[in-house]
């Protein structure tokens, strides 16, 4: 019985741990995304500046609160811009940028598929 | 007909990539913090630094006064410029200043108070930067001017003489 128990405690312990490693998987993908606005080319992750460093605590508290990663994002949208995300989110001001690329892919394989179809004949 | 209309088509792509490319040329690439006014305060609990008691943020802007909201830090050297533009500010009656004390150390920016003197009604303690964060600051010093619960104004880096002056004329 006294065994049981133990391992009862072991994997309840170890159960915690994964929570706690999923949350820092999470952390860390969302700080990856956030650009550092005080530095430059880098992102929140990766920088080691007071304005990073307070933001990677502000994630971790919204995370304990149980703030999903999207409503994190909103939230730093509303503070501090679009600019804070790296990857942006589809809207009037960005549609250019996500459309163009599909846009000149479908264009080009038109393209080559019809000279293949000429070829053909 | 067909063979004529691929070329116009080619052409006119290449063109509009011309023209994004060649009016992003001319945009700045210096990042502009944007100012991000007219908006809440935001809501949030915060450490006093004079007590440890927690207050909430609605609790610091209940009158229909003017406040300026100033983040600073002992460390931070424009903080030491724009002092005594604060203290002289602090004694207009039509407005408070509350502080925002950013990453420090308690015995230091009290010290710096000491040296400088106090112009701040209220001063929260900020020791992990979340609080400024809240109110979609990029660092130390940055101030915010609010009235009737809503953010009015922003001044991001040191006041000076001239943003003093604009202060003064919206207050009065």
């Amino acid at each position: 019985m006294k065994i049981l128990k133990l391992l009862f405690i072991i994997f309840f312990i170890f159960s915690f741990n994964h929570l706690k490693a999923d949350h820092m998987d999470v952390q860390n993908k969302i700080t990856k995304n956030l650009r550092c606005l005080i530095c430059q080319g880098q992102s929140v992750y990766d920088s080691d500046s007071e304005f990073a460093n307070s933001l990677k605590v502000l994630v971790e508290n919204k995370l304990n609160d149980g703030l999903s990663e999207s409503q994190i994002y909103e939230y730093l949208k509303d503070k501090y811009g679009e600019w804070i995300l790296y990857d942006p989110e589809l809207n009037k001001n960005t549609y250019i940028l996500w459309l163009l690329p599909v846009l000149i892919f479908l264009i080009g394989g038109a393209i080559i598929s019809k000279s293949f179809i000429i070829k053909k004949k | 007909m067909k063979n004529k209309l691929l070329p116009v088509f080619i052409t006119s792509i290449f063109i509009i990539i011309f023209i994004i490319f060649y009016k992003s040329l001319q945009d700045t690439n210096i990042y502009i913090p944007q100012k991000k006014i007219n908006k809440e305060i935001p809501l949030f609990s915060a450490d006093l630094f004079s007590s440890s008691k927690k207050i909430n943020s609605t609790e610091l802007f209940i009158s229909d006064k003017f406040y300026l909201l100033n983040i600073w830090s002992s460390w931070c050297v424009p903080c030491r410029q724009e002092h005594p533009l604060l203290m002289n500010l602090a004694k207009n009656k039509k407005i408070e200043i509350i502080g925002i004390n950013y990453k420090d150390n308690k015995v230091k920016a009290q010290s710096f108070l000491d040296e400088l003197g106090n112009p701040y009604k209220n001063i929260i303690f900020d020791k992990e930067g979340v609080n400024a964060i809240e109110w979609g600051a990029y660092g130390v010093p940055e101030s915010f001017l609010i009235h009737n619960g809503m953010i009015i104004d922003k001044y991001i880096g040191p006041l000076n003489k001239e943003l003093i002056k604009k202060i003064k004329l919206i207050i009065e």
